[in-house]
């Protein structure tokens, strides 16, 4: 399986992403953000970081990159996208995912492990996981997920909400949410589902010894998705 | 041709930002504030010099670029 990370100036997670893809045999390129061709991928990931300082608005910038409209015919002719923290912000900036990242509720940099619940296991990014809450890190400014009323509609009716904060049991309620997200929602999905953003970084959770594994349990189970 | 424009965030949109500028007015004895809401401002010097030709491009410029749509609204407030 091959994959590409997209390098923009200011990520800052591209490499533990290429560490994680290589990790569980993703045939991984970077890929620089100024280049226009998308080398021939299974799966394209953004990655966290502060592309471009997050001026303006966080992703607003990456999104009209010149590697970004090969990213999106990709997406648009249902190739695999994931887009991690910074990469989630870039993605609802192209429109490739509904709603946009505000700032947190409570205006605080939050770097902590959260639990997510995966609410949709029908697609190629979680089915056939067991569990249904993983342990994740989340490190970020602006991660308060918000949509209009009518676009939350087209969301819940389209089973778009890829995973809800929660506690260790599974729990969503309020208390639970990190950064004031509507509903808890920490990721979704594209109508089609081939496209993920979520704020949580699977990528740093695949080292026992350092972290957890449950970000070794999803890149795990993405791949042989894909084969 | 220089044209001023502001964006700012649509009225159901929470702005913790302005809520806290609120509380430290508040806490500054300005007690009579209802509600603050922060917003963005651009100067943009352009080359185009027919006003209306360049006041539609800076609008196209927000829509594509300096305004989210899904929260901001923009307006242009002067055309020199």
């Amino acid at each position: 399986m091959k994959s590409s990370v997209i390098t923009f100036p200011g990520s800052n997670c591209d490499r533990d992403m290429d560490v994680a893809l290589k990790k569980f045999g993703f045939k991984n390129k970077m890929v620089w953000h100024d280049d226009t061709e998308l080398p021939k991928s299974d799966l394209v990931v953004l990655p966290g970081g502060f592309s471009y300082g997050d001026y303006l608005r966080c992703g607003s910038m990456a999104s009209k990159s010149k590697i970004m409209k090969s990213v999106m015919n990709f997406a648009n002719s249902g190739g695999m996208v994931m887009g991690i923290c910074n990469g989630f912000q870039i993605l609802v900036e192209t429109g490739l995912v509904p709603g946009v990242l505000l700032r947190n509720k409570y205006l605080e940099f939050i770097c902590k492990n959260v639990f997510v619940k995966i609410k949709n296991k029908k697609n190629t990014f979680f089915k056939n996981i067991d569990n249904d809450v993983l342990e994740f890190h989340i490190a970020h400014n602006e991660g308060n997920y918000f949509c209009t009323k009518d676009q939350l509609k087209e969301i819940e009716d389209n089973e778009q909400v890829a995973i809800n904060y929660c506690d260790k049991d599974g729990k969503t309620e309020e208390q639970f949410n990190p950064n004031g997200s509507i509903k808890n929602i920490a990721g979704i999905f594209n109508k089609e589902k081939n496209v993920l953003g979520m704020m949580p970084h699977p990528e740093r959770m695949i080292d026992l010894s350092l972290s957890g594994e449950d970000g070794s349990l999803f890149f795990n189970n993405l791949i042989n998705n894909l084969k | 041709m220089k044209i001023s424009v502001i964006i700012t965030l649509k009225k159901d949109v929470l702005d913790p930002q302005g809520k806290v500028i609120h509380q430290t007015l508040d806490g500054m004895g300005f007690n009579d504030v209802n509600e603050v809401r922060q917003g963005k401002y651009f100067e943009i010097d352009t080359k185009e010099s027919v006003p209306n030709k360049a006041k539609e491009k800076v609008e196209e410029m927000c829509k594509k670029l300096l305004a989210n749509l899904v929260i901001e609204n923009y307006k242009i407030i002067d055309v020199q």
